[in-house]
């Protein structure tokens, strides 16, 4: 198999790469942590504070509800904005990488 | 040959299924609601331990006791036996079609890196929504409300996970299986054993429970015997996945998936009409509804009498009515987020597809499925809750795990008696296909960790060609299948609800540590990814062996002696005990002299700690153990190789080699 050997730890360092993934990583691990914190105010929220869950918002719909409705569309929402970064920058720059490395 | 197997499958799974079918009468007069309590619903314990009485009987399933309130539902045979040929002559047909494409040991293990990322999207949430989240959480819902609601969440949050951590790395490092992102830069058979032994270790966990969660299932929907249930299953399951691997497994779990979710729409379309199409009206009705109001009083709160001003009926849209240990909960979710993306038959989909960007939209799209499933999982729970009345609903299964199959009867039954029919019939279809489209999944990974990391990397050295490495994926499958089907028989009257815990306990602890380290860590070597494996499986298993899932006869005994104690006052004071609580009384007397001296599993009085899902302590000692390992015994060669896979994991440079390879 006629394989391309690629040397690894020079791109690793090429800034491209460097670059790629310093925005990545702090994309990756910022939305992370947001919607993990986000989620635990869930069950917390449900053990600690059901004052606040019981209080009604819209007719009988309380807050506890909306608020577990609302993790759908958060976890939704970072999805879609991942994509779109992801898409728009994160490939890009790969592509950029992988053209120079031809 | 191939052709040949195939037909003889399909004959034994239909034989097997048809032999109900002569004899629908004879269905065995099955204590139905017992016995289907602990199997779908997940993670959560049977509700119905909240009455000791019940407790005790659903503790000892396997004694036929005549169910006092004895409603069953029965499903249409006329009806429902030609639905259920349809779905399996289709994926039949899907069979025999993989069965051609699949030439060499990519096609086996990921369709040959062919599935587009839609499709991959809807597989993976065919692959991922069990029979327990479909049937498990909407009953939750009808009986307590809010809280089964709250519990669903956690399902789709543990995709934002796998999305933005595991998804995309796993496409451009790995090949087919687990094994090989770890064994990348280590040494590769020891690396290959263990994590084979933990892949199997958590898919034999999830595959038994939902064995018998099919089995007891299929015997309560059609009163099919439980073992012809769990042969029936296990024929198609083997034969989906040994005769059409990865490419028959995925469009099982694309059918079933579109299934579920027409089936899911439909039903809270008839919910949606029946409140005029109007969510105010909705929330309205299930406040005001009478039924809830009382069940929520008397059952749920055991209020004998309503005290004077309280809602009950908008308590039911508050949490804390069956959640009651918020550390629990935390615990459940940790597990939840970090182990979905440890789930070896999960991270496998993300192989069958060409590129990271077709990885990225799959787990998009299976997020809005997955998402909008569990939305439209409450509309049914609530509407079952409304219209066939939590009363109506524990009559025939305390744990209510038929609440979404007695909505579409009673919903369908509105409009004319063949219409309920119809709709039960595709209900109990639907959960049929869940069962089989998630067994598959299993089966698969459990194959692939067994054929490709163990024989072909490990006794072959690598050294095998194509149609060896099928042939052995094909009978490893055929093995794992055939055991599948030999445990979820002898496990009819083991209490299986811990297993679904216990899986994602191990795929947290142990799977996504060392998975997350290998590939973001410069220094993480073999003895981190074999200590994060060994330590992350074996404290979950030993947490899950001394927790409050086991059965412990103390306390059996413990619930029966007060029902003793409580009948037997009773009866001191003169007053004549009815014919029920007589039998109650003898049975409880039965079950105190059977438990008292008994043990748990592990020989222990009680449990030694009382949390249900193990991962807030087993996840942490993973994580720990697996940077402990990897700093004891540093390896100058795998820091070296870091800066390969972290190339790869992130730009997807050199994958075309791991593809073709």
């Amino acid at each position: 198999m006629a394989e391309r050997q690629y040397d690894w730890g020079a791109i690793a360092k090429n800034p491209k790469f460097v670059e790629l993934h310093r925005k990545k990583t702090t994309f990756l691990v910022g939305w992370w942590v947001f919607s993990t914190v986000f989620y635990f105010l869930l069950p917390i929220g449900a053990a600690y504070a059901p004052g606040l869950f019981k209080i009604k918002i819209l007719g009988r719909i309380n807050f506890g509800y909306l608020f577990a409705l609302s993790q759908f569309f958060v976890s939704w929402g970072i999805a879609m904005y991942y994509a779109h970064v992801a898409n728009k920058d994160f490939d890009r720059l790969t592509r950029e990488l992988v053209d120079e490395l031809k | 040959m191939k052709k040949l197997l195939a037909g003889i499958t399909l004959a034994l799974s239909l034989g097997s299924f048809a032999a109900f079918a002569e004899e629908p009468a004879k269905a065995p007069a099955t204590p139905g609601a017992p016995a289907a309590v602990t199997a779908p619903a997940a993670t959560t314990p049977a509700p119905a331990a909240t009455a000791p009485a019940a407790a005790t009987t659903a503790a000892k399933a396997a004694t036929p006791a005549p169910a006092p309130e004895g409603k069953k539902l029965k499903a249409n045979p006329m009806v429902t036996i030609p639905i259920f040929l349809i779905i399996i002559a289709v994926t039949m047909a899907v069979v025999v079609w993989s069965a051609k494409r699949t030439k060499s040991a990519a096609d086996f293990y990921t369709a040959g890196g062919g599935i587009t990322g839609t499709q991959n999207g809807w597989a993976i949430a065919g692959d991922y929504m069990s029979a327990a989240s479909f049937l498990g959480i909407s009953g939750m819902i009808s009986l307590y409300g809010y809280d089964g609601f709250m519990y669903s969440v956690g399902w789709l949050v543990a995709y934002i996970t796998v999305l933005l951590i595991v998804a995309e790395p796993c496409r451009n490092a790995g090949k087919y299986t687990l094994g090989d992102i770890l064994s990348f830069r280590t040494e590769p058979k020891l690396v290959r054993a263990v994590c084979a032994l933990s892949v199997v270790a958590v898919s034999t966990f999830y595959l038994t429970a939902q064995m018998v969660g099919a089995g007891k299932l299929m015997q309560l929907l059609l009163g099919i015997p439980y073992k012809f249930a769990i042969i029936g299953v296990g024929i198609l399951m083997v034969g989906y996945v040994v005769f059409g691997g990865m490419t028959a497994t995925t469009w099982v779990q694309i059918i079933k998936a579109g299934l579920l979710m027409t089936g899911a729409a439909v039903l809270s379309v008839l919910v949606g009409i029946k409140s005029g199409m109007n969510p105010f009206q909705f929330f309205n009705d299930i406040v005001t509804s009478p039924n809830i109001q009382e069940h929520v009083q008397k059952v749920v709160l055991k209020d004998p009498v309503a005290v004077a001003g309280f809602d009950y009926g908008q308590r039911f849209l508050e949490p804390g009515l069956f959640l009651k240990n918020p550390l629990d909960q935390i615990s459940l979710g940790m597990a939840l987020v970090l182990g979905t993306a440890g789930m070896p038959h999960i991270l496998m989909r993300f192989f069958t597809v060409p590129t990271a960007q077709a990885a990225r939209k799959s787990v998009i799209v299976a997020m809005f499925i997955i998402g909008s499933f569990y939305i439209l999982t409450t509309l049914l729970g609530f509407g079952a809750a409304i219209h066939v009345t939590p009363q109506g609903i524990t009559a025939v299964d305390k744990g209510g795990n038929m609440a979404a199959m007695m909505l579409a009867q009673k919903l369908g039954g509105d409009i004319s008696p063949f219409l309920g029919d119809l709709l039960l019939a595709f209900l109990c279809a639907v959960a049929f296909a869940t069962i089989l489209a998630v067994v598959s999944g299993l089966v698969l990974a459990a194959s692939a960790a067994i054929a490709h990391d163990i024989y072909v990397n490990v006794i072959k050295d690598g050294h095998a060609d194509q149609h060896e490495q099928v042939m052995a994926a094909r009978i490893t499958s055929l093995c794992v299948g055939a055991m599948g089907i030999v445990i979820g028989i002898a496990a009819e009257k083991q209490n299986v609800a811990h297993l679904v815990a216990l899986a994602f306990a191990v795929a947290s602890s142990g799977n996504l540590p060392v998975v997350v380290m290998s590939l973001f860590w410069r220094k993480f070597n073999t003895a981190g990814v074999v200590s994060g494996l060994v330590v992350g499986t074996i404290a979950s298993i030993a947490l899950v062996m001394v927790s409050p899932n086991m059965t412990y006869p103390k306390k059996i005994a413990a619930d029966a002696k007060k029902v003793v104690v409580k009948l037997e006052e009773k009866q001191a004071t003169g007053a004549l005990l009815s014919e029920k609580e007589m039998k109650d009384l003898d049975k409880a007397k039965a079950d105190y002299e059977k438990n008292k001296d008994g043990k748990s599993m592990l020989g222990l009085d009680k449990p030694l700690i009382d949390l249900k899902n193990p991962g807030i302590i087993s996840i942490p000692l993973g994580f720990i153990a697996a940077i402990i390992g990897c700093l004891a015994f540093p390896s100058r060669r795998s820091e070296e190789m870091f800066d390969e896979i972290y190339v790869r994991q992130n730009t997807g440079i050199g994958m075309a080699k791991a593809i073709d390879h």
